[in-house]
């Protein structure tokens, strides 16, 4: 991937929003990969865990904005109670997605749940997932 | 009998009864009464991540004020002494069955315990309530065995020995992660392992014991936590288990449930039972409130091939 380098994205109110919301020294990941080694839901993700946190130091919010793998995080916490860092990436990842849903953006149609599949699930599935997912 | 404070939380009440009326009557068999915190409300589930949003932890920490409140007024009609106490008996304590009400309270309580400006505003912002500095520790019911009841009275109470039952115990993440509220070793716990061999089962070690089920992605993406749910089934299988262990509603839903979906994409999959840990508990100690009828999966087959039940 070609990436372009400003000094507008490096030092830009994203990366200050991020660290602000999630209370995360994004420059503290030395990119060594363990988050992206542990994470179950890898393997689906277009973007990798350890990828995720280098773009958001380098300010590229648009890529970002643009990869789904900010949603396939199920915050199981897998990555941060193995970062020899203690930076922690499910904070990093829930400051990205409240950019998201803070412009009111929901990221799931609860309405488009099927009724047999509400009927079965438990509550704090819903509830952590709206919780997750939506405005 | 000794009373206990008990958080239930949603689901406890619905779609995961059985392990509730498994968990009240075996607690109750083993000296230990589960009094239902009054008035008490969702704790909001998932713990908010965000370092600029209070509201959220809003929810969580009234019910730790509820505890708070509920403890003073049984102290004033004199039954204060009766209670459960932690080992630092300024703590009031608090157990929670679901694993999701456990994170969530734990981790509430730690902002107000650790931060005292996020206190000041979260206190100041529940004028209605008293003030709370933290002062409940809120555990889990694993812990509860483990620590207050101990492995060698349960098994003096054990009256139908698991044996020959192979299980497969299942951790999942909200008891473990993150280090800070773990209610054991982090990459390695045991507590579960520890209570089956108590009540007679063998036990089977696999490596995806603390790997995360897909949790609520199941509701945004159900074929992807479906994928993850059939990795941790089938490495459990592969090691010898005929059951899953678990201590997780949303653990049952996406290993239990979700088997029919498993089913239709790998067809070579063979179902394996979920029970919850308390469910075995409440067998091995001869119990009639197991509730194996209400799960997402059906353990009967196996309990009664084994001569376990009847």
């Amino acid at each position: 991937m070609r990436i372009e380098l400003t000094p507008e994205k490096l030092h830009g109110s994203f990366v200050v929003k991020v660290e602000e919301i999630s209370g995360q020294d994004l420059l503290s990941c030395y990119q060594c990969g363990k988050c992206s080694a542990g994470c179950p839901m890898s393997f689906a993700m277009d973007i990798l865990p350890n990828q995720i946190i280098r773009l958001a130091q380098l300010g590229m919010e648009a890529e970002i904005a643009e990869s789904k793998a900010i949603w396939l995080c199920a915050t199981c916490i897998t990555c941060i109670a193995r970062c020899p860092r203690g930076c922690d990436l499910s904070r990093v990842i829930e400051a990205l997605r409240l950019l998201t849903l803070r412009k009111n953006a929901d990221a799931i149609e609860p309405s488009r749940i099927p009724a047999e599949t509400l009927a079965e699930l438990p509550q704090i599935a819903l509830v952590s997932c709206f919780r997750k997912f939506t405005a | 009998m000794i009373n206990l404070n008990y958080y239930p939380g949603c689901t406890l009440k619905t779609k995961a009864k059985n392990f509730e009326d498994s968990a009240i009557a075996s607690m109750s068999a083993l000296g230990i009464a589960l009094i239902e915190l009054p008035r008490w409300n969702c704790c909001g589930a998932s713990y908010c991540l965000a370092e600029d949003d209070l509201i959220h932890q809003v929810a969580p920490v009234r019910n730790l004020i509820r505890v708070k409140s509920q403890e003073s007024r049984v102290e004033s009609q004199g039954e204060g002494d009766s209670r459960l106490q932690t080992p630092d008996s300024r703590l009031l304590k608090v157990v929670t069955l679901c694993p999701f009400c456990y994170n969530t309270l734990k981790r509430a309580n730690l902002i107000v315990r650790n931060d005292p400006g996020k206190r000041d505003t979260l206190n100041s912002f529940m004028d209605e309530e008293i003030d709370y500095h933290g002062e409940v520790e809120t555990v889990h019911l694993l812990e509860v065995l483990r620590d207050d009841v101990g492995w060698e009275a349960i098994a003096k109470k054990v009256k139908v020995p698991l044996e020959g039952l192979i299980v497969a115990p299942y951790y999942g993440c909200t008891l473990i992660r993150p280090r800070e509220i773990a209610i054991d070793n982090v990459e390695r716990p045991t507590v579960l392992h520890r209570l089956m061999e108590t009540l007679g089962a063998t036990v089977v070690d696999f490596p995806f014991a603390t790997e995360c089920c897909g949790s609520f992605q199941s509701v945004s993406n159900p074929e992807l936590a479906a994928e993850t749910a059939w990795n941790i089934l089938t490495l459990a299988q592969r090691q010898g288990a005929e059951a899953l262990v678990l201590s997780c509603p949303l653990c049952e839903y996406n290993l239990g449930f979700q088997q029919k979906l498993i089913r239709r994409r790998h067809g070579e999959f063979k179902g394996i039972p979920t029970p919850y840990f308390t469910q075995l508990l409440a067998l091995a100690l001869g119990l009639e409130s197991c509730g194996f009828d209400r799960g997402y999966t059906d353990s009967r087959a196996l309990l009664q091939s084994k001569g376990l039940l009847s």
